[in-house]
């Protein structure tokens, strides 16, 4: 399908058209998403009408169907499976009918009883694990079908940490836009508010100036510097490895320590905002970050010889969960996850923003997609993004850090912002009176937790824990 | 690993700025609550925390509480994987109408005597997402709470503080 009569460029770039598609046009769209042609960026829904973001990953462009819908539109899961819980959540919130949808069940409406899927066969057994789960994480069922220790089948059942975000946007100023995308997944605070930004300064045709827009650069490699940490750690503590947790956590905290001098907040939260950054960053914020990367810098190669040299834990983590890169490339999965089976896509060199274009980073990729994969992808990108924070740091250019905007409307733009977890997708539409009147934001686990069900079949349910960490989709970016 | 280990235990340790920079705040709160851990409840509390619906950002900070800088455990305070282990209840997040029951069921697994601690700006009424249907409000909507530990999302440091209250609270009969 040809895109151009949607785009002719980045769509983030300058405010949307809002021009409905016919029923052909959304067809041809499945179609081509069928055939690999397009990946699936984002469906949602919104009063009297369905929308979906494509990416043309050869292109490298985005394009927008919105199609008029009263009650139903005719499913895209049907012949795309990655669409069928976006069409679920579209069909709980906005109560339009995906026809011939694969899958009627409701998804983030927990009214009902939930039927799981049937399963029939010798010697199975079932084991329901949560929604409140043994560790310190979020909440979500996950339906464990085994035959001895091996997982046959495993079924996730999301939508527990619902919060209504998207419904408490509609109506409200810009601030409070930015204050909830900044609490829709508290692990990427940084990459919601700038996604957020920038659909909003699209719409607005209203860039940030260069200095706030590195400073946000900094925030967000600062954010996924940290995760990546944390989680590298987790993993390795999740094959009973504790001391790189340990270790891990210590390097993780001093970039928090340096964020909140730098910035007022452990997270970096809130310092993004429509227009540029609340907050410059001073020589003193500057010499902190330096020093908390100095030491991440001098410590973290000795950190990933010992994860390679540990065989126990190598035995746990290679050839664990493996995800086809058939599978990640159908889903169009983002992030480590994607691009440790195959799919090499990166926001930040596909469809670069803010100062990427101008940095020289390398975008790793593998094949294999286990664990091991997602724990050297993790590695080499916080080791890409010390690099980054150098660039960034050495090179700020001068410069206010607002561009003072003026909310006014009606206005459309996207935004789409490299997570550590993978692309962070946001469309936002103001009204007349430049308050929000619709705001999707879809997390990259969109995409990923379907994934995860594939990734463990086959494997011993004690592995779980493991898998899931390697993966680390976000329960709250999800359930919205 | 065997030279890793050796090297930590025979020479300084293994990070090379040694000794951990012990933030005397948190030295000083860590004392405190193990002097009352010791008076009041024997030798430690158990804690299992609930997640009913934050952004998991107040779940990062929990975590942090159990890195080498804060080191929860020297205090006698632990994390348990079922609620049915626990002296507290630490919840964070608005109440989501789907975790509900959830968070009821975990109250009532947990055995007497029990406190529960809402933690995060969300967990006291809803915060940044009062209003919103999908949610029943604060903490305090559906379980009883002793004690809210504020911010968005908490520091480890105002985490320690609101334990070392809860504990002032409980001994104090109050």
């Amino acid at each position: 399908m040809d895109l151009t009569p949607l785009s002719n460029a980045d769509l983030r770039t300058a405010p949307l058209r809002r021009d409905h598609c016919t029923l052909s046009d959304w067809s041809s769209a499945c179609a081509a998403l069928d055939a690999g042609r397009l990946t699936l960026l984002a469906l949602w829904g919104e009063a009297a009408a369905v929308r979906m973001a494509l990416l043309d990953e050869g292109a490298r462009r985005i394009g927008l169907l919105t199609l008029p819908a009263e009650t139903a539109f005719p499913s895209v899961g049907r012949h795309h499976p990655p669409a069928q819980r976006l069409e679920r959540a579209v069909a709980d919130l906005w109560g339009l009918v995906p026809a011939g949808a694969p899958d009627a069940r409701p998804w983030l409406g927990h009214g009902a009883p939930y039927p799981f899927l049937p399963v029939e066969g010798d010697s199975l057994h079932q084991v329901p694990v949560g929604p409140v789960h043994a560790g310190i994480i979020e909440p979500g069922h996950f339906r464990f079908t085994a035959q001895g220790e091996t997982v046959v089948r495993l079924e996730e059942r999301l939508g527990y940490v619902h919060k209504g975000i998207e419904a408490l946007m509609t109506g409200a100023v810009l601030a409070r836009g930015a204050e909830l995308a900044g609490r829709t997944s508290g692990d990427s605070c940084v990459a919601y508010q700038w996604a957020f930004a920038q659909a909003a300064e699209a719409g607005l045709a209203c860039p940030a100036p260069p200095r706030a827009e590195h400073i946000r650069a900094v925030l967000a490699e600062l954010e996924r510097l940290a995760n990546h940490l944390g989680d590298i750690g987790a993993i390795c503590n999740d094959a009973a490895f504790a001391m790189m947790l340990a270790q891990c956590s210590i390097l993780r905290e001093g970039l928090l320590r340096a964020t909140a001098t730098a910035f007022g907040h452990r997270m970096g939260k809130d310092v993004i905002a429509p227009g540029g950054v609340s907050r410059d960053l001073t020589p003193e914020g500057v010499a902190a970050i330096r020093a908390a990367l100095t030491a991440v810098a001098a410590r973290l190669p000795r950190l990933v010889a010992l994860y390679d040299g540990t065989a126990s834990l190598q035995d746990r983590t290679v050839g664990t969960g493996r995800l086809s890169p058939a599978l990640a490339r159908q889903f169009g999965a983002g992030g480590f996850v994607g691009r440790a089976a195959g799919r090499s896509f990166d926001t930040r060199r596909s469809l670069p923003y803010g100062p990427y274009a101008e940095l020289s980073f390398v975008v790793p990729a593998r094949d294999e997609g286990d664990v091991n994969a997602r724990v050297w992808l993790r590695i080499e990108e916080a080791q890409a993004s010390l690099g980054l924070l150098d660039q960034l740091l050495s090179g700020l250019p001068g410069g206010p850090v607002q561009s003072g905007l003026v909310p006014s409307g009606p206005a459309e733009g996207i935004g789409l912002v490299e997570g550590f977890r993978g692309d962070v997708f946001v469309h936002l539409a103001l009204g007349p009176d430049g308050r929000i009147a619709r705001c999707h934001l879809r997390d990259p686990s969109w995409f990923q937790w379907p994934l995860l069900e594939a990734a463990i079949e086959g494997n011993i349910i004690a592995d779980f824990p493991l898998c899931n960490k390697s993966f680390n989709c976000s329960y709250s970016g999800h359930d919205l | 690993m065997r030279k890793f280990l050796l090297q930590g235990l025979t020479s300084r340790p293994l990070i090379e700025a040694a000794p951990l920079p012990a933030d005397p705040a948190v030295e000083e709160l860590g004392r405190a609550l193990q002097a009352r851990l010791r008076g009041g409840l024997g030798r430690s509390l158990t804690i299992r925390a609930v997640d009913a619906g934050s952004c998991n950002g107040c779940e990062l900070e929990i975590h942090a509480l159990a890195n080498p800088f804060y080191d929860l455990e020297r205090f006698g305070l632990h994390f348990a994987a079922s609620p049915r282990h626990a002296d507290v209840l630490l919840v964070t997040g608005p109440v989501t109408r789907n975790m509900a029951e959830a968070l009821r069921r975990s109250y009532a697994a947990t055995p007497d005597p029990k406190w529960v601690v809402s933690a995060g700006d969300c967990a006291r009424d809803g915060g940044c997402f009062a209003g919103s249907p999908a949610i029943l409000g604060g903490v305090g909507a559906v379980v009883p709470v002793d004690l809210h530990i504020p911010g968005c999302p908490p520091s480890p440091t105002a985490l320690l503080q609101g334990l070392l209250a809860l504990l002032e609270r409980a001994a104090t009969g109050a």
